[in-house]
């Protein structure tokens, strides 16, 4: 059975963009993301450009479980943060219970800033996140209970 | 893991395409990949050896359209199909929301076969899911070469439940979207049903 979905509102997401708009400015960082650790993406907050925001989830996600394991094979539960330097742009990756925080920052920040402000904000984050996974709206009717055959086949015509 | 997001109103779903090595995981996604609008797809992402060998696992992100004012954004993954990755294995089924299984039809990767589909069961027990309550649709590859066997036989041996079966070649793309439809199909079932 496919895990319950995750849902999202409007004013969750609002709420997630205005912290991570917050840590961006304070550490000065180019990017922020917010990602789940199966790679969805939940939020962005920076400059994006061209970059591919969907597959630098997916990767950072996939980097975080391939580091996980190997966390457990020398006994440790995980590693909580992963930095990659380069030589113009870094990457610094906090996780946070089933959340991945990804900064993307250059020269004009450091990692020690990064890292620093990130786990500043990672109990709002991790507070926020905690209020989208135990929401109860059973009382709901969600929208998708009305999708029928006929939607579904309209996406593969 | 279904992820909704009601502020960009977009769905995103999860599918893995499992096998043993060599079965055609990574073409199915390359066909995907190659006849799909660049507009509704985002870069193929292979994490691959020097030989072209998946390594940790390809990914490729692929918008089908819209449902109930809602895009649908379908991400799709491989595993690496050699015996000695199972530990990446494991780690690209967390979240999945619908699983392909893809069968090499030659005689002599039936034991491969085989041995994939329970390596399959058995990592996703790991990972808490239960391969005959997931979405799953069970793909027979490599259909024109001389020595496949037959459909019914290979599907007597492989099916696990009523999931749909679908006759392939992925090199020319046969088969490929209607393994896609029909997994798609059950993940957005499943979502009317939670």
């Amino acid at each position: 059975m496919p895990d319950t979905p995750i849902l999202l509102r409007e004013r969750q997401y609002h709420q997630i963009k205005a912290v991570l708009a917050w840590l961006r400015m304070d550490s000065v960082a180019r990017v922020v993301f917010l990602v789940d650790k199966d790679g969805q993406e939940i939020a962005v907050q920076g400059e994006t450009g061209n970059l591919d925001t969907t597959s630098l989830a997916s990767l950072a996600a996939g980097n975080v479980a391939a580091t996980g394991g190997m966390a457990e094979l020398i006994g440790e539960k995980e590693f909580p943060t992963l930095s990659h330097e380069g030589e113009r742009e870094s990457i610094h990756i906090s996780v946070i219970g089933r959340l991945l925080l990804i900064v993307v920052f250059d020269d004009r920040s450091s990692l020690g800033l990064v890292k620093l402000r990130s786990k500043q904000v990672s109990h709002q984050l991790s507070a926020l996140m905690d209020e989208v996974t135990n929401a109860d709206y059973s009382h709901e009717v969600s929208p998708f209970a009305e999708i029928t055959d006929e939607d579904i086949d309209s996406l593969f015509k | 893991m279904t992820f909704i997001n009601y502020a960009s109103r977009e769905i995103n779903c999860k599918i893995v395409y499992y096998g043993p090595g060599l079965c055609g995981k990574t073409t199915n996604l390359q066909h995907i990949f190659e006849a799909t609008a660049p507009q509704a797809r985002g870069k193929l992402i292979s994490l691959a050896t020097e030989t072209d060998r998946t390594l940790f696992f390809d990914f490729m992100p692929l918008e089908l359209g819209t449902v109930r004012g809602f895009k649908t954004r379908f991400h799709l993954y491989t595993v690496p199909g050699q015996v000695f990755y199972d530990a990446s294995r494991k780690l690209i089924l967390k979240g999945v929301d619908g699983v392909v299984f893809v069968a090499d039809s030659q005689e002599e990767r039936m034991d491969a076969n085989v041995e994939s589909l329970y390596n399959l069961e058995e990592n996703l027990k790991t990972q808490g899911y239960d391969l005959m309550k997931i979405p799953y649709v069970l793909q027979l590859n490599k259909r024109d070469l001389p020595n496949v066997i037959p459909v019914a036989d290979l599907a007597a041996e492989l099916k696990r439940k009523e999931e749909p079966v679908v006759e392939a070649v992925a090199s020319t793309g046969a088969g490929v979207f209607d393994t896609l439809k029909a997994v798609a199909k059950q993940v957005l079932t499943e979502l009317r049903k939670s």
